[in-house]
């Protein structure tokens, strides 16, 4: 039985880091408009971030800073958050599908600094010498992955309740606006490019801070984690759930990441061996078959964005269904 | 004649560099007035706002607003200095309902905001009516009255107006241009394109026609409403200055 446990804590401990990086892409994507190809490009930042600063001198390559695991976290934060300052400056100016492959080469530019680059990152061995936070005090089982997941919990409830007051204030409605037409609001006299590089970079810094959460429970990171799988993963979870509802975004998380571990255990269980050979693309099938239906027939995700609607004190809240 | 507000001088434009729309164009904007630019499809109407409004480059001559030179400024710039643009569709956010589109509109007014909320409302009481309702359930001529509202929040001297009666009903088009002799009256100065000539020429003060991205003639609206020559341009019988 506390096997059992332990494995949902382990999954609900991943599918909660998975949700903060879709609320981060829902805030560049479902409210912005901003189509972010590269998401796994700042999730990774975070990570390598977190833990080259947090982690233990290492022969071979960067790190040994052994920063307080907060300062550590932060750290990757700001890195992901850096490298969308920068990334955004290069690429705003473009528009939906030619600012997802522009945000999708530079992710694939990210994996191959990491694979390549030994000094860096260790190369394709990944980071190592990285010690997760309180070990020390609560051992490697399961009372420390409890202890994880709560805090991952508690980042999640923080990170959800950050966005459901922005996207209320009126700069979330300023996105909204922009997202809808930009140039009725230039006329306006808003400068969507400084607001549309303000969003990128604070979805992106949330995504690093869910890298930086990841790269902690593994306690390592390589380029295997930053595969453009994880992108599709992170989109799939967004759309499924409903981009532009921050609850969306998280249930679709959930909901993504058990389909995609119960395919997984189904395949391995009850399909026949020389198929099991193939679990990885069968689950990729599967997974792509969801994201293709729900365009077709729920293109809006389960939970639909709403429109928050705020005068006199008194929210109320309607469905949006333009 | 007072100095104008607006002047446009020589200006050549377009959407892609070497190929202008706009040749050479010419036009004055007298302050509380409304001036039209009308001309057949394809004159350059649209681009030739859109390029005063910041959002096309001009690639020769120069706008001047108030005597300062504002060649090139984007359109957000445009709007500190006093300039608002209502684009002819997609003027306003559907999304969001009508009292969240002029908060977006009131952002700079700052403390000024309620008073200036609530003088909008007094001019729109169809608008203050329907503040809580999503903008995109209005009508044709609502939505155009909500992006005249979001115009006049930023407290504008001059409104560059592109075609705001495209798709209303012959009443809704009346009132929406009725609406702009009003604010004229009121001390804003109105740059307007209209495909509703007959109309729009018995509200406007002085009208400019251009064919073919020029100059053709102007004067004023009420002596170039029975002028045989508009008839003329808008059929493609006369140009005035083309190669």
């Amino acid at each position: 039985m506390i096997g059992v446990f332990s494995y949902l804590i382990f999954f609900a401990t991943t599918a909660s880091i998975l949700a903060i990086a879709v609320l981060g892409l829902n805030l560049q994507w479902g409210n912005t408009g901003l189509f972010n190809g590269g998401v796994v490009a700042f999730f990774g930042a975070g990570a390598y971030g977190t833990l080259i600063l947090g982690g233990t001198a290492q022969a071979g390559h960067l790190g040994g800073f052994g920063l307080f695991y907060p300062l550590a976290l932060l750290g990757g934060m700001a890195a992901a958050g850096l490298m969308a300052w920068v990334v955004g400056l290069l690429t705003l100016r473009l528009r939906h599908d030619y600012l997802a492959i522009a945000t999708f080469g530079v992710a694939v530019a990210f994996e191959n600094l990491m694979r390549n680059a030994e000094w860096l990152a260790g190369g394709a061995k990944g980071v190592r010498g990285f010690e997760r936070p309180l070990r020390a005090a609560l051992g490697d089982g399961f009372i420390y992955n409890l202890f994880f997941f709560v805090v991952v919990l508690l980042i999640l409830i923080a990170t959800y309740m950050f966005l459901e007051r922005l996207v209320a204030s009126p700069f979330g409605r300023l996105l909204r606006a922009i997202r809808e037409d930009e140039e009725a609001a230039r006329s306006l006299g808003k400068n969507p490019a400084r607001i549309r590089l303000m969003a990128f970079v604070t979805g992106s810094v949330i995504l690093g801070l869910a890298g930086g959460l990841y790269g902690t429970f593994y306690a390592f990171v390589s380029p295997q984690d930053v595969l453009p799988t994880l992108t599709f993963q992170i989109w799939a979870m967004l759309i499924v759930g409903g981009a532009g509802n921050n609850r969306g975004a998280i249930f679709g998380a959930f909901l993504i990441w058990g389909a995609w571990t119960l395919s997984g255990w189904a395949l391995s269980r009850f399909a026949p061996v020389d198929v099991q050979l193939y679990t990885g693309s069968v689950q990729f099938i599967l997974i792509g078959s969801v994201i293709v239906g729900m365009l077709m027939w729920r293109p809006q995700g389960f939970l639909p964005e709403r429109l928050v609607v705020s005068q006199r004190g008194k929210p109320q809240q309607t469905q949006q269904g333009e | 004649m007072a100095d104008p507000i607006l002047q446009v001088r020589g200006v050549t434009a377009g959407y892609v560099p070497d190929l202008p729309i706009l040749r050479d164009v010419s036009l004055a904007v007298p302050p509380a007035q409304i001036t039209l630019i009308i001309g057949p499809n394809g004159a350059g109407k649209s681009t030739l706002i859109k390029a005063i409004a910041g959002l096309l480059p001009v690639s020769a001559g120069q706008i001047t607003f108030q005597g300062s030179d504002i060649t090139g400024l984007r359109t957000d710039q445009l709007t500190a200095h006093g300039i608002t643009y209502v684009p002819q569709t997609d003027n306003i956010f559907r999304s969001l309902t009508i009292r969240q589109n002029l908060d977006l509109a009131l952002r700079r007014a700052g403390s000024d905001a309620p008073a200036r909320l609530a003088r909008l409302f007094d001019q729109f009481p169809a608008l203050a009516a329907k503040q809580r309702e999503k903008a995109g359930a209005l009508s044709g001529g609502q939505r155009q009255f909500l992006a005249i509202a979001m115009a006049l929040a930023t407290a504008p001297q001059l409104i560059l107006m592109d075609e705001p009666s495209a798709g209303l009903s012959p009443k809704a088009a009346q009132e929406v241009l009725e609406h702009a002799r009003m604010l004229a009256g009121q001390g804003v100065s109105i740059l307007l394109v209209e495909q509703n000539v007959n109309q729009a020429l018995r509200l406007a003060d002085h009208c400019y026609i251009l064919a073919e991205g020029r100059n053709q003639i102007d004067g004023p609206a009420a002596d170039l409403r029975d002028n045989k020559v508009v008839g003329e341009i808008y059929l493609g019988n006369r140009r005035v200055g083309a190669t």
